[in-house]
């Protein structure tokens, strides 16, 4: 079998780089159970939705290694995650001023 | 990066084309997911109080129990690949192994819950429930469905990672040629994103 | 790269047809991974269901020939709506020309031996028949065939007790058919494109395929989760839509429409790759504007996902929403608008050859715009209050995904059957095929507008005597249709039987990939793989002589 190099070898993250990312994990989840008791009125979603972004950004960020891809793999998440933030805002553009009596 | 891309053409073997499709995979389970959080954020938009007395039904402390089991999977998943890269292979197999043990553990805990909840009548039809306001019935369907769909993708998961524990054994997943590792590797990390936002927006509504 | 294949006893390589692989005869084919084989294993049994389509399509157009009951009740008449509906589009025009022409040509055109994924493509083909069977089952079931409507909307969909999770389930099944395709695609356009061949070389369907799949791959989920969704509304009563519970059954629709409008897109761009591949070849001219087309395709399927709630003006939005709607549904209009002011541009002054494949572009030209403009009239909230639910949206959509789509895919099949077959059809029969066709599906639909126009309800059983006349006119429409698709396919069959075989590698005259490999094609398409210098639709010969023309002139 022809080996090619371009084939993988970037893609070895050291043990240590994982581990960190897993305390930022584990450390953003007791942040977003600890702020969740406090009332911040409307931010208070927003918060714990910033925090899951976080999280899901070193997660695909380094765990499903997407520092070590090409920009193409960059340029499709980006496609996917744009379709469903469309999908949110528009259906909310309808959604937000529907008037009921 | 085209010049590339047709070098590998030739190459029977495409790994970067296998994770691109692996990619394309997850795009469509992340939007299968994405239609139920818009559903979620709808009937959420639509019955604030709702939403908020019905989640005080779930208990938060097994919600972040599991949140810190899907973490620790997704990191063991992460470090077999990384074993198997270093020619680690009995490593990777033990990594695997606790990866399908927290994964296991997850599906306890939500059995637990499940059933308490169960227990106290709340599940879709039951009189309890449909006693209850629009909202809170709305609320139970959600939850019952997106961490029912949530589960049998970690049932899933489990199922996958098996596999490649047979495969890193049989070295048909070995330090050259570890694809398909990755690739369900991929899958369990989506499995853990998908969790990291339900978590907040059930367990977590004050 | 040749030693790849068995070097064969007299010194050719024998055709994807004559290929002998692992398996022998009927099962080298249902177990063939060639993306050959499994186009042409897409071709009979989309074509098969496109059958079934019609006869319900038929039945339902002879019922309605009187006012009242003519042939069959009432409720056998809304399962033969539901069930042309769910037939024609999940199992005939989604599919039809990715899964039959995409498959067997995108490899070809883009100079590669296969498709990334061959297995899955052959997973992709399975989960089709899975899909079809369980529709047809759920036929067949007691409690009887689905009669919603093929949108299944909530709350009947939720209340009705024919067999509706079926017909849900094979929807579902049918998705995931569909997003495996559109994956295959995706990666094998950027994976597996031959030497030379950029991004802006790329044949126009290619990018049209291209695109495609991608609305194929971030659409589908919706409706899977949907359709799965309404299923477990029956079984458990959740409450997501159904109204005594809670639900919205507005959400429905929309949820619904954030599929099924960008899937008008899954069943128009490949349609309109095919228009930009024929142009150029029976014209003998450079295509007008490629750069335009291949970016309008993109645009379309960008714009297609922003633009689904046109479909619920009178559902009760907000008018916020409604006027956000409209004014993105009329953008959606300019790259379409693009696409056939450049086919036009390409056929002015050129050396047009009136072939069978070329009459079938011209009346999808014809025919979507129709359907397009009316689809514009139809974005302004006024006049949908008024159309909304009439025969004139019937005809609209049937102008666009029969008068377009499916027109396409004739040209496509007449286009390359040679070069699939390596046999030819007898033309004449074949024009006048088409003749019929277009006479048929014009008197079938246009009388439609007027009637929806005048207020004739879609989807009702019975009607006022003073709509008689355009139903009568209509129903005898269907007839000649009917006619000219039976000369059709019985055209193209006896070609196969017994046709003039040909082996001439480009009977056409074409200037992409395909013509430059054997008819048939060899398995796996290329002893070497080519390298490409040239954008395609050069034509360079001719267009030099037509430029000496003028110039005498």
């Amino acid at each position: 079998m022809e080996h090619n190099q371009e084939l993988h070898s970037e893609h070895s993250h050291g043990y240590g780089v994982y581990i960190l990312v897993w305390l930022a994990l584990m450390a953003l989840t007791g942040i977003t159970v600890a702020v969740a008791g406090i009332n911040f009125g409307g931010l208070t979603i927003a918060t714990a939705l910033v925090i899951a972004a976080i999280k899901s950004f070193l997660v695909l960020k380094i765990f499903m290694h997407l520092r070590s891809e090409s920009k193409t793999f960059r340029a499709f998440v980006g496609v996917a995650i744009l379709f469903l933030l469309i999908s949110f805002i528009l259906l909310f553009s309808d959604y937000s001023f529907i008037v009921r009596n | 990066m085209s010049s590339q891309e047709q070098a590998v053409a030739h190459v029977h073997r495409d790994d970067v084309g296998a994770r691109m499709g692996m990619w394309l995979f997850l795009f469509t389970e992340l939007i299968l997911f994405g239609g139920m959080f818009i559903l979620y954020s709808v009937y959420r938009y639509k019955f604030p109080a709702d939403f908020h007395i019905a989640a005080k039904e779930l208990n938060t402390i097994v919600g972040t129990l599991n949140t810190a089991i899907l973490l620790t999977s997704s990191l063991t998943m992460a470090l077999s690949i990384t074993a198997i890269q270093r020619k680690q292979k009995a490593l990777s197999i033990f990594f695997q192994f606790i990866t399908i043990v927290l994964a296991l553990g997850f599906m306890i805990n939500k059995y637990f819950e499940w059933s308490a909840k169960f227990h106290h009548g709340i599940y879709p039809g039951s009189e309890t429930l449909l006693s209850k306001p629009s909202g809170e019935i709305v609320f139970f369907g959600l939850y019952y469905v997106m961490t029912g769909l949530h589960g049998l993708h970690v049932i899933i998961g489990i199922v996958l990672i098996s596999v490649m524990m047979r495969f890193t054994s049989k070295e048909i997943v070995n330090n050259d040629s570890y694809v398909k590792l990755e690739s369900t590797g991929l899958y369990w990390h989506l499995v853990d994103i998908i969790w990291i936002f339900l978590f907040p927006l059930f367990y977590l509504i004050t | 790269m040749s030693e790849a294949i068995a070097v064969p006893k007299n010194g050719k390589h024998p055709s994807y047809l004559d290929y002998q692989g692992k398996h022998k005869g009927f099962l080298g084919w249902i177990l063939s991974t060639d993306h050959k084989r499994i186009g042409i294993l897409y071709l009979v049994s989309i074509l098969s269901f496109f059958m079934v389509g019609v006869t319900f399509g038929f039945l339902m157009r002879l019922e309605l020939l009187t006012p009242g009951r003519t042939i069959v009740d009432a409720q056998t008449y809304n399962s033969f709506f539901t069930l042309h509906g769910v037939i024609m589009i999940f199992l005939f025009v989604i599919p039809g020309i990715p899964a039959v022409f995409g498959n067997f040509f995108l490899p070809i055109l883009i100079g590669a031996k296969d498709v990334a994924f061959p297995r899955l493509n052959l997973l992709s083909w399975y989960l089709y028949v899975a899909g079809g069977l369980l529709a047809v089952i759920s036929i067949l079931l007691p409690g009887g065939p689905a009669d919603t409507g093929w949108t299944f909307y909530i709350p009947y969909s939720v209340r009705t007790g024919t067999n509706v999770s079926l017909a849900l389930f094979a929807a579902f099944v049918l998705g995931f058919s569909s997003i495996v395709t559109g994956l295959n695609f995706v990666t094998t356009v950027h994976r597996l494109r031959a030497p030379g061949m950029t991004w802006f070389k790329m044949p126009l369907s290619v990018w049209s395929f291209y695109s495609t799949a991608w609305v194929q791959v971030l659409a589908t989920p919706i409706i899977g989760i949907t359709m799965l969704l309404v299923i477990i509304e029956r079984a458990f009563g959740v409450g997501l839509f159904d109204p005594a519970l809670g639900g919205d059954p507005v959400l429905y629709q929309h949820l619904f429409w954030i599929y099924s409008h960008p899937a008008v897109y899954i069943m128009i761009l490949p349609a309109m790759g095919i228009v930009s591949e024929i142009i150029p070849v029976f014209a003998r001219r450079t295509i007008f504007g490629y750069k335009f087309i291949a970016m309008s395709s993109i645009a379309i399927a960008l714009f297609g996902s922003l633009v689904w709630a046109h479909h619920m003006f009178t559902a009760g939005m907000s008018n916020t929403g409604q006027f956000i709607f409209s004014l993105l549904t009329m953008v959606v209009a300019i790259p379409s608008a693009i696409k056939v002011f450049n086919w036009t541009a390409t056929l002015y002054k050129g050396s047009i050859e009136l072939a069978t494949p070329l009459l079938f572009v011209l009346a999808f030209i014809f025919q979507f715009s129709i359907g397009g403009l009316t689809g514009i009239m139809q974005g302004v909230l006024s006049v949908d209050i008024m159309v909304h639910d009439t025969s004139f949206i019937v005809a609209h959509f049937h102008y666009v995904m029969f008068g377009g789509t499916g027109f396409g895919l004739f040209a496509a099949l007449h286009y390359w059957f040679p070069k699939m077959f390596g046999k030819m059809y007898n033309e004449k029969v074949s024009k006048s095929a088409f003749w019929l066709l277009f006479v048929g599906f014009n008197t079938l639909y246009f009388p439609m507008f007027i009637m929806g126009w005048l207020g004739m309800p879609r989807r009702y059983y019975d009607y006022l005597p003073e709509f008689q006349i355009y139903h009568v006119i209509s129903t005898v429409g269907s007839w000649i249709l009917v006619i000219g698709i039976l000369i059709m396919f019985g055209n193209l069959i006896k070609a196969l039987v017994s046709g003039k075989k040909i082996t001439d590698k480009n009977p056409w005259g074409g200037e992409t990939l395909e013509w430059t490999i054997e008819t048939p094609p060899i398995h796996e398409n290329f002893i070497d793989i080519p390298t490409v210098h040239e954008a395609p639709y050069q034509y360079k010969l001719n267009e030099a002589t037509t430029l000496k023309t003028q110039e005498v002139k």
